[in-house]
């Protein structure tokens, strides 16, 4: 029987990948952008869990928006990264340094 | 029900009609040729519905079963925002325009930010919470990357994107393990799950991971990472909103996250808020000593400011949250006369933010010397002007709840940070009298913000305007 832990600890763990992704990722931005949308659909997971578990339509509504919210944000992203591109020729991480911080 | 609803969220309503609509008009008629003007009417348009929210006067009201409170905490963080807002766009429109970057969708995006941060400041729910946050959010990546063909500008924007996506994942995991564990996403459910004294451990990992992501939308130490480059790499005049309007609404989302949801369980929250105030004033103070760049100065000024405002919160009374409020409003007050000057150095018409073109203002502009001076003197906290006060008020806050020690090193925070402030006006007072100096500015609309802002930094000792009476109604309305 599976139950609400086994989706939490799935949650969880495509969560510090995703976290992972962002800190130990030094080649693409492209990956950054697939690191953020786990974390979002991790937390989608831990929502969609805690709705049916707690038998109520709350979590999966917030899941809609977070999902909606979530295009938005890789709508934005890309738009920046394809400019960026134009400027520095590269979207490689390590070129990401014109200021030192 | 739903027209009284709708009713509480009518000035929201109306700034979002009023950027989609200008947005569709705009694209359809003149584009870039009407974006001066679209600058000057959305401030107007702020600065009216400020005054609509500001003297309203209605109580504490809330709309859509709790999602949208409208409170006075809430008009008073929402009047703050809406008039540096104006502020920030009116300092703009002539620096953007010379330097033909002045697109129409600039003020456009600022009042989608704008709507969002009023969102923030409002929300009664996880979601609502959610969806202002992430409205201002998005708005603020493409602004401080809306000048394309600028490396500085784009790499800005990257990182605040990417920094801000982590940050929002981080409150969002936090508010999934908050719903699944309250069984509830309205604050008014939390606050009854969470229980008095110590809450469960699910809600506190909850809570952890909600305080970290509003900790980077504050840029308190350890999340500050990404203020320096983007206070750096973004265009001046956004920059000066990155530093205003974005601040206080991230503080009053903190306050009403803090008091509204874990109002019950003060102890759970208030070493970690304690924690990041405490990193913040010295991480601030010290690590802006050896910058060279006024801009980046100013970001590691705003890191210590905002540790400053987050020790009224860590408080967690209602004086602590009063003293919040007013050191919120002065800092705006303050910061909008300093980005006033920012915005006026330049030097054959191109900007400049190396401070040691600063040598020897005094000689050539002394009237706009004695102001920066004031601004200065304000941010550092020396006792005249009413920056010293703000400091007085969440330092005493701190210590009536029991946290002297963090008062203590608030003090010893601020008189190292003194040091960067003054060096400033050492270098206009006493500089070198050979180095390359400024050009002078001749834009009416910049030196009449950097001097209102220094006269009310000088005027204000007197009653701090009479801000007081509403930030303690305020207060009141958001601890009970």
């Amino acid at each position: 029987m599976i139950g609400l832990e086994h989706y939490l600890t799935v949650a969880a763990t495509l969560f510090v990948i995703g976290i992972f992704g962002l800190f130990l990722n030094r080649k693409n931005v492209i990956i950054l952008l697939m690191s953020i949308e786990l974390m979002l659909l991790a937390v989608n997971i831990n929502l969609v869990a805690f709705s049916s578990f707690l038998n109520d339509l709350v979590g999966q509504v917030f899941t809609l928006f977070v999902l909606t919210v979530a295009a938005a944000e890789a709508a934005i992203g890309l738009a920046i990264l394809v400019s960026f591109f134009r400027n520095r020729g590269t979207i490689a991480v390590e070129d990401v340094n014109v200021m030192k911080g | 029900m739903i027209s009284a609803d709708l009713n509480i969220i009518l000035p929201e309503i109306v700034l979002a009609l009023y950027a989609m609509g200008a947005l569709v008009g705009a694209v359809y008629t003149g584009k870039d040729a009407l974006a001066g003007l679209l600058t000057w009417a959305t401030a107007l348009l702020f600065v009216v519905v400020g005054v609509w929210i500001g003297f309203s006067g209605a109580g504490d009201r809330e709309a859509f079963d709790g999602m949208f409170q409208d409170d006075s905490f809430a008009r008073f963080a929402k009047v703050i925002i809406l008039w540096s807002a104006a502020a920030v766009l009116a300092m703009s429109q002539e620096y953007m325009q010379r330097r033909g970057i002045l697109r129409f969708e600039y003020p456009l995006l600022v009042v989608l930010a704008v709507v969002g941060m009023m969102m923030m400041v409002s929300a009664g729910n996880l979601m609502s919470l959610y969806m202002g946050l992430e409205l201002q959010s998005l708005a603020l990546y493409v602004v401080a990357s809306i000048r394309r063909e600028s490396s500085k500008s784009t790499e800005a924007g990257m990182k605040y994107f990417v920094l801000g996506a982590l940050s929002s994942g981080l409150l969002l995991y936090g508010s999934s393990l908050v719903y699944g564990f309250s069984g509830t996403t309205n604050f008014a459910g939390i606050i009854q799950a969470a229980g008095e004294g110590h809450t469960s451990l699910g809600l506190l990992f909850g809570l952890v991971f909600i305080v970290s992501g509003l900790a980077f939308k504050v840029s308190a130490v350890p999340f500050h990472m990404w203020t320096p480059d983007v206070y750096e790499g973004a265009p001046t005049p956004i920059t000066a909103f990155f530093a205003t309007a974005p601040k206080v609404a991230a503080m009053g989302l903190f306050a009403r996250v803090v008091h509204d949801a874990f109002g019950g369980v003060v102890g759970d929250w208030q070493q970690i808020v304690a924690l990041l105030s405490l990193l913040s004033m010295y991480l601030g103070a010290v690590a802006a000593i050896g910058q060279k760049d006024i801009k980046r100065l100013m970001a590691y000024s705003s890191i210590a400011h905002m540790g400053y405002a987050l020790m009224g919160l860590a408080a967690g009374t209602e004086m602590g949250v009063k003293s919040m409020l007013i050191y919120m409003a002065i800092y705006v007050a303050t910061n909008i006369g300093t980005f006033a000057f920012i915005l006026s150095m330049e030097r054959d018409g191109q900007p400049v933010t190396d401070i040691r073109s600063l040598n020897m203002y005094s000689k050539r502009e002394p009237g706009k010397a004695i102001a920066v001076l004031i601004l200065m003197f304000s941010l550092a906290g020396v006792p005249p002007f009413i920056g010293f006060f703000g400091k007085l008020e969440v330092l005493r806050a701190a210590y009536d709840a029991g946290l002297a020690w963090l008062a203590i090193a608030g003090v010893i925070a601020s008189v190292i940070g003194a040091y960067y402030y003054l060096r400033i006006v050492f270098f206009m007072y006493f500089g070198d009298e050979d180095a390359e100096g400024l050009d002078k500015n001749r834009s009416p609309v910049l030196y009449g913000f950097l001097m209102a802002s220094a006269a009310v930094l000088v005027f204000g000792l007197i009653n701090l305007f009479g801000i007081e009476g509403p930030a303690t109604i305020a207060a009141a309305s958001l601890v009970n």
